[in-house]
């Protein structure tokens, strides 16, 4: 795990503590159509945004072990 | 089908298949082909955290409390997100300290306190029996709507004997389980592969059995969400079910609850034996990170509609907490109503295996053996201490006895008070309970001065403000505490009431309480660090644990000191570990030293290694007692350790700097580098140029000078041969005069001096006059010009003059360059979106890759193939200054020029793009400007 990696996945973090938490909660606190209350949609759609990115951010090649030494050559 | 008998061969057939899957993985692992060596089991195994709470009581918190079940979920989101950062940390840590479990890694953090560990052991008991109770109770629950409905599942607890509830089978079952695969080591950090297998089994199924719920209900029961949240949506009493009014507290319970359960996830004993213990491999961790969370998110997928589907179905689907179940049996099914029970049960069992070993790890290691380490009889130096390998069988009886007491303590509860509450309650109690230990852990894993004291502090009084705002409360609800205790506060004290301290009112119970527990535990752990001291060992052990990501090479340096013989330590490890252990830790050493001498003493590492095995077994703070019983002197140079740390972690830091000023002066080096080449290249062309120079000067004013000599001195030559000597000194003269004022002209571009007259003008009209004036020159050469001009007017921003000669400077260039044989040179104007682009071909050799930015060098001659013959041909040599300066004058005018393969004629091409002039008035303007 590189260090901006690791910086990468703090923000995110913060991203969903944002997310998930009030005021942004609030905006979505609505009556849809049916009636019914927004939020839990958006909570699920928060959610499954921010492991997607997660899993991106973890599964791809270590991009910066590849990238380093491309830059020592410059 | 939903007979008595089916439901129990079902339960325990499932209970048994447990037992094969462990049997199994145990059978594998031995084998050294591990089952549970991936992410994904991993993953799964982390499941856990998703218990009977989350498979029935999900749905019935969702039904009264709108989306705040979400927040049990979204917590260890959190925390798997920054899992790579601390869970890899802990991981690390208990690897390197052979941690057995919370209480072990609380009491190793702060000096291998024995207290301490024996405080969060207690409190564990305390907050988490009734978790297990819970899980009892669910299984009691679902069985009776099993098998009873339609009738709600009367209370049979009470009016028949203990032996006719399901639940007090199951927890034997479980009990002989967790004996069998949670015990097989002694040493208790090792890995439990049986059981992490079935643990991450039971994932599955009760996943499985969530999904196939929620789709019935969808998808049969509805025409899909929409039929079902347009119907909910009519219901009255559901227009505000999903909305925040209906999450106790609002928006502040919401931010405590989110805030619960992301302590708690880390800190439940359960929850730590999973991440930290039961991790093999520290790569898994960064699967699991977003695995896990994906696994919460999908079996809560179908809570909401299971929840709205029971609330509409009235009054036959009983209490929200059993809608899963009754769902599928108002529907009249058979065979879905099994697979929810057995889905719950497996979430049920899930739960109380590892928690039960957690717990007995923590009782056996931090509550018993130090009781009985300090009770003379069984001192390892007393004669009492019998035979060896004696107390190895005590050590795992210690623990069997605990498992099935805690399971036993478990049943007590759930039959004696656990009617009392609802499922939620006891879950996020419990939660508020494990969540004291979060600052002693999570402070102390990166504040190096977090000291015993203040951790001890902290706890007592985190766990007091628990125990008084949720726990006295729950007494006095369930009737056994006086209900003017809640409504006026002890002894008629108002500010003292348990749900509002302080007169804190309007806050949700269990924010409250997390606000003053957490207030009380935090405040006492720094200010009491602030004011303590810490012990040599404690200094030590912290560091080891807030360096813990950068000080490997701690762990292998051996900084023992003190003495012992071989033979003393290994009376020691083999009363307590056994002879098989006792040997494996000493093999090394004496294949080494090549003797098992008793009376040699013990190397330093082998001291090392014994109180690490001896960690395993008993936890930090025993083995500490018992190695240093048997060592003289003082064990461990902990100042040598001190003072190692600081220097590892200041190295560190060195190096990190010195590499990047390394990183930086290399580059620094590369940049210089390459100026000096340049440079140099610079200087070459120079040099060369003023060579050539002085060559081409030299050349014209030579004949200059030799043919007014000839007119000078030969007064008889004839009038004819004059005159073309005459031609031939104006010819050169010109010549020269040209060359100057390329030089000139060069020199003038260079320093910027350079004046051009930009006009509205035909580039068309432009080439034409261009074409016309080199057109005699190029016959003569034998080159032959085609031009493609178009008919309508090319209008460009230029000096006409200085294009001009850029123009006649391309054809010039592009006939020297053609191929001898048959020479062809091609002109043609286009417009290429907002520019002209004029493109001058040859069929000559064509320019290189490499070489086509260095034409524009000045000074820069292209060596032309066959160069010797170029004379001949009447093709003069070019200065190099031409390219150079059209290439200024171009790039003055807002254009570019450049050089490209030809397309037409395969040559070389050079293409000069000029911007279209804009519309009359702005032209106007643009000149005016350009004019300065």
């Amino acid at each position: 795990m590189t260090p901006r990696r690791h910086a990468r996945l703090l923000a995110l973090a913060g991203l969903a503590l944002l997310l998930f938490s009030p005021p942004l909660l609030l905006l979505f606190d609505r009556p849809a159509v049916y009636g019914l209350s927004w939020l839990p949609l958006y909570l699920f759609l928060a959610w499954a945004g921010v492991i997607g990115v997660a899993a991106w951010l973890l599964e791809r090649p270590d991009s910066e072990r590849r990238e380093e030494p491309r830059r020592h050559e410059k | 089908m939903r007979s008595d008998a089916v439901v129990l061969a079902v339960a325990f057939g499932y209970l048994a298949l447990l037992f094969v899957i462990a049997a199994w993985a145990d059978r594998r692992a031995e084998q050294g082909r591990s089952l549970i060596g991936s992410p994904t089991v991993y993953a799964l195994s982390i499941a856990v955290y998703c218990t009977a709470w989350t498979f029935y009581g999900s749905v019935g918190r969702a039904a009264e409390y709108g989306p705040s079940f979400l927040l049990i979920y979204l917590g260890p989101t959190l925390v798997m997100l920054v899992g790579p950062m601390l869970i890899r940390k802990m991981v690390r840590i208990a690897r390197a300290q052979r941690i057995t479990s919370i209480a072990d890694f609380i009491s190793a953090r702060y000096g291998k306190s024995d207290g301490l560990g024996a405080l969060v052991a207690l409190i564990a008991l305390l907050g988490i029996t009734p978790y297990i109770a819970l899980q009892l109770k669910a299984i009691t629950l679902s069985h009776a709507i099993l098998t009873q409905y339609p009738a709600p599942a009367a209370e049979t607890l009470v009016d028949a004997g203990f032996w006719t509830d399901k639940s007090f089978w199951v927890a034997l079952v479980l009990a002989v389980f967790i004996i069998l695969f949670g015990t097989r080591h002694l040493d208790a950090s090792e890995r439990h592969e049986g059981m992490v297998a079935a643990i991450a089994f039971e994932s599955l199924v009760k996943l499985v059995a969530f999904l196939a719920v929620g789709m019935f209900t969808l998808f049969m029961l509805y025409d899909g969400p929409g039929d079902l949240f347009a119907r909910a949506a009519a219901h009255p009493e559901l227009a505000q079910a999903l909305s925040l009014e209906r999450v106790p507290g609002g928006a502040l319970g919401w931010v405590g609850m989110l805030v619960l359960a992301t302590l708690a996830f880390l800190t439940l004993p359960r929850q730590f034996q999973v991440l930290v213990v039961e991790n093999v491999d520290e790569g898994h961790i960064r699967r699991a990170s977003w695995l896990f969370p994906l696994y919460l998110l999908v079996i809560n997928l179908f809570v909401i509609p299971v929840a709205l589907a029971g609330v509409l179905l009235g009054d036959t689907a009983l209490s929200p907490d059993s809608f899963v179940l009754t769902l599928p049996l108002a529907a009249g099914l058979d065979g879905l109503p099994l697979l929810v029970f057995i889905g719950g049960l497996s979430a049920a069992t899930g739960m109380m295996i590892v928690e039960t070993i957690a717990l007995s790890t923590m009782v056996s290691n931090h509550l018993v053996m130090p009781l009985l380490l300090r009770s003379s009889r069984m001192r390892p130096g007393s004669r009492l201490a019998r035979g060896r390998g004696e107390l190895t069988g005590w050590l795992l009886g210690i623990r069997r006895v605990a498992i099935v007491l805690i399971l036993l303590l478990g049943y007590l509860y759930h039959a004696l008070i656990g009617d009392a509450y609802s499922l939620v309650t006891i879950g996020l109690v419990s939660f508020a309970a494990a969540a004291q230990f979060a600052p002693a852990m999570l402070v102390g894993l990166y504040w190096r001065g977090a000291t015993r004291s203040g951790a001890a502090c902290a706890l007592i009084a985190g766990i007091m403000v628990w125990a008084y705002t949720l726990l006295l409360p729950g007494f006095a609800q369930s009737g056994w505490l006086d209900m003017a205790l809640l409504s006026d506060g002890p002894a008629g004290i108002r500010w003292l009431r348990p749900y509002a301290l302080f007169g804190l009112e309007g806050w949700d119970i269990y924010t409250h309480s997390l606000f003053w527990s957490l207030l009380a535990n935090i405040g006492a752990l720094i200010g009491v660090s602030l004011f303590t001291r810490q012990s040599r060992l404690e200094q030590t052990q912290a560091a080891l644990f807030t360096e813990a990501l950068h000080s490997e090479l701690i762990h292998r340096t051996p900084l023992w000191q003190g003495q012992t013989t071989q033979g003393e330590l290994r009376e020691l490890l083999s009363r307590y570990l056994g002879t098989p252990a006792t040997l494996r830790v000493l093999a090394e050493e004496e294949h080494q030293t090549g003797d098992a001498d008793a009376a040699r003493p013990a190397s330093p590492t082998l001291v090392a290694r014994a109180e690490r095995a001896l960690a395993g077994a008993l936890g930090n703070a025993s083995a500490r007692v018992l190695i240093n019983s048997v060592v003289r002197g003082e064990a461990l140079d902990l100042d040598a350790v001190l003072s190692i740390l600081d220097t590892t972690s200041q190295t560190l830091e060195y190096n990190r700097r010195l590499k990047q000023k390394s990183q930086e002066l290399t580059t620094i080096s590369e940049e210089l580098r390459a100026a000096n080449e340049r440079l140099r290249e610079l200087d070459r062309l120079k040099d060369e140029f003023v060579a050539m120079v002085s060559h081409e000067l030299r050349t014209p004013l030579t004949s200059i000078r030799a043919f007014a000599e000839i007119l000078r001195d030969s007064h008889g030559l004839p009038e004819e041969k004059r005159r073309h000597f005459l031609d031939v000194v104006v010819h050169e003269s010109q010549r020269l005069s040209r060359l100057i004022e390329e030089i000139l002209d060069l020199a003038r571009l260079e320093s910027g001096r350079l004046t051009l007259h930009p006009e509205r003008l035909d580039l068309a009209t432009l080439a034409r006059r261009g074409v016309d004036a080199v057109q005699r020159v190029q016959e003569e050469r034998g080159v032959q010009l085609e031009v493609k001009i178009p008919d309508s007017p090319a209008m460009v921003i230029g000096d006409p003059d200085r294009l001009e000669q850029v123009i006649i400077n391309l054809l010039d260039n592009a006939s020297k360059f053609a191929a001898d044989e048959d020479g062809r040179v091609r002109l043609a104007l286009e417009r290429h979106k907002r520019h002209y682009r004029l493109s001058v071909e040859d069929n000559g050799p064509g320019i290189g890759e490499d070489d086509r930015e260095r034409v524009f060098e000045k000074f820069h001659q292209l060596e032309r193939q066959g160069e010797s013959d170029a004379p001949a041909r009447g093709r003069p040599r070019g200065s190099g200054l031409g390219l150079p300066i059209s290439r200024g004058i171009v790039a003055h005018l807002g254009g570019r020029l450049w050089v490209e393969e030809a397309p037409t004629l395969g040559g070389a091409c050079l293409i000069m793009e000029l911007p279209q002039a804009p519309a009359e008035a702005a032209a106007l303007g643009a000149a005016a400007s350009g004019d300065e």
